[in-house]
């Protein structure tokens, strides 16, 4: 396969590092117009569900959030493998820097669901349900990808090593996707990826549906951000990014 | 390809063999830890007949964690395993005989014991078969999975503690499939479903785990 002359500079880091510069303000200010109205329409601006009441608005927080939290350990998991098969150091960086912001959003996605699970289920948390135990698994793969990283001294075998766990650890996101079907138990089967009829009424699917464009772009705007921060880190030692640290904020 | 399967198996066994304490080691913590629950929780047979499966299977993932630091560290140290990689033999080969190795060896005692210890939690005799044909489904996954922690850990001086981290959660599926086939049993239902499910996993990591083993033990020698 013959790539275009461009794809090569995606693996340069000071190409990348400009780029994100200048993409990242625009998604943080997408992300954040999207998330404001989202909000306000999901929480003040729609009728209490009928079966539910208020406690369904959860639904404009809970399932975002879980549903990030599987598309960072994807991209985390997808980086990881390009950086350890090609050996593009920029993409262990991108990989790093999903990590973090993957385990926030799983472990916002567990507190929130375990929230909405008090007054619903009766319940903060039940041992038996089989999508809680694999969003908690998925919260711990991020943390021990983290933790095996932080036991190598040697950035570039932490980067090859942890590749691998994180590309191990990728057969349990279809586990999650999937738990609701092939376990009948408390939580609720998909609602909003049976494309042909969503059993959702419109007025809930909007706002659910601008709530998730909001998160995901949030999402990759830390990434940027982050992936700034560890290409300055990584960077430190050659002479263009000493140039741009003397030279002041780029 | 089968010759040098069963020439790294036969070396590894043997070596094993040599060194029979640090073979009981596991073992002994299997027991004793088994055996502290009922002093902890309670020496009523109802209660312990409740959690009996439950302890014993979390205490063999954790017993064999504890065996998983010979599976390669020495043969790093004495240059053995870079000589393994440097042979026309494909890596993933090596691996799984010294993952056969490590299962035979260490193991199969565990499951061998499982069923005495089942006994002294007071579970039915009717269900010792299920038991025993569990573990002997879910443990080469384990296996597979305690080499990978033991193989993503091996360039780091004392990678112990780690290992746990890494490897306790993957096991999560095998625990919820070992002690689903028990209780089944314990009711007296078909024990099939879970049954196939750690075969399916085991064939899964036997055939997808010692690839990456090796690759992780490649960037360990380095």
């Amino acid at each position: 396969m013959k790539l275009p002359r461009w794809f090569h500079l995606f693996g340069s880091p000071p190409f990348v590092y400009r780029l994100a510069g200048i993409l990242s303000p625009w998604l943080g200010f997408l992300a954040c117009a999207l998330l404001l109205v989202g909000a306000y329409w999901g929480l003040f601006a729609t009728p209490a569900e009928a079966v539910q009441g208020e406690v369904y608005r959860i639904i404009y927080i809970h399932p975002q959030t879980a549903y990030v939290g599987m598309m960072a350990y994807v991209v985390m998991a997808i980086t990881a493998g390009i950086g350890y098969i090609w050996r593009i150091k920029l993409a262990h960086a991108v990989a790093v820097s999903a990590a973090p912001i993957g385990a926030s959003f799983t472990a916002c996605a567990l507190v929130s669901g375990s929230l909405w699970g008090r007054p619903t289920w009766g319940t903060y948390w039940e041992w038996g349900d089989p999508r809680i135990m694999f969003e908690t698994l998925l919260l711990f793969l991020f943390l021990s990808y983290l933790a095996l990283r932080a036991a190598f001294e040697d950035r570039d075998k932490a980067d090859r090593v942890s590749a691998i766990l994180a590309v191990v650890g990728v057969v349990n996101v279809p586990i999650i996707h999937y738990s609701v079907l092939w376990w009948n138990t408390l939580h609720q089967g998909p609602t909003i990826s049976k494309l042909d009829s969503p059993s959702m009424a419109t007025v809930y699917l909007i706002p659910f549906l601008i709530m998730v464009a909001g998160f995901t772009l949030c999402f990759y705007w830390l990434l940027l951000k982050r992936l700034r921060g560890e290409i300055v880190e990584r960077e430190r030692g050659t002479r263009w990014m000493q140039e741009l640290l003397q030279g002041g904020a780029p | 390809m089968k010759r040098a399967f069963f020439a790294v198996l036969t070396r590894d066994l043997k070596i094993a063999f040599r060194r029979v304490s640090e073979l009981a080691n596991p073992l002994l913590f299997f027991i004793i830890v088994a055996s502290l629950f009922p002093l902890a929780v309670s020496p009523d047979p109802e209660h312990l007949r409740s959690i009996g499966s439950g302890v014993l299977w979390v205490v063999a993932l954790l017993s064999s964690l504890l065996a998983l630091e010979g599976l390669f560290r020495a043969d790093a140290e004495d240059g053995s395993l870079e000589q393994l990689m440097l042979s026309p033999v494909p890596m993933g080969v090596a691996v799984l005989a010294k993952v056969a190795a490590h299962w035979l060896v260490t193991i199969v005692p565990l499951v061998v014991l499982t069923p005495m210890l089942a006994l002294s939690f007071s579970l039915p005799v009717g269900v010792l078969p299920v038991m025993a044909f569990a573990l002997l489904l879910a443990t080469p996954t384990l296996s597979v999975l305690v080499a990978l922690g033991a193989a993503l850990t091996l360039g780091l001086r004392r990678g112990g503690a780690i290992v746990g981290l890494l490897v306790l959660p993957l096991t999560a599926p095998l625990l919820i499939f070992g002690t689903r086939a028990i209780d089944l049993g314990l009711y007296g239902e078909s024990t099939a479903a879970p049954l196939y499910l750690l075969a399916a996993l085991a064939v899964l990591a036997l055939s997808l785990g010692p690839i990456a083993i090796a690759a992780a033990l490649r960037v360990g020698v380095e």
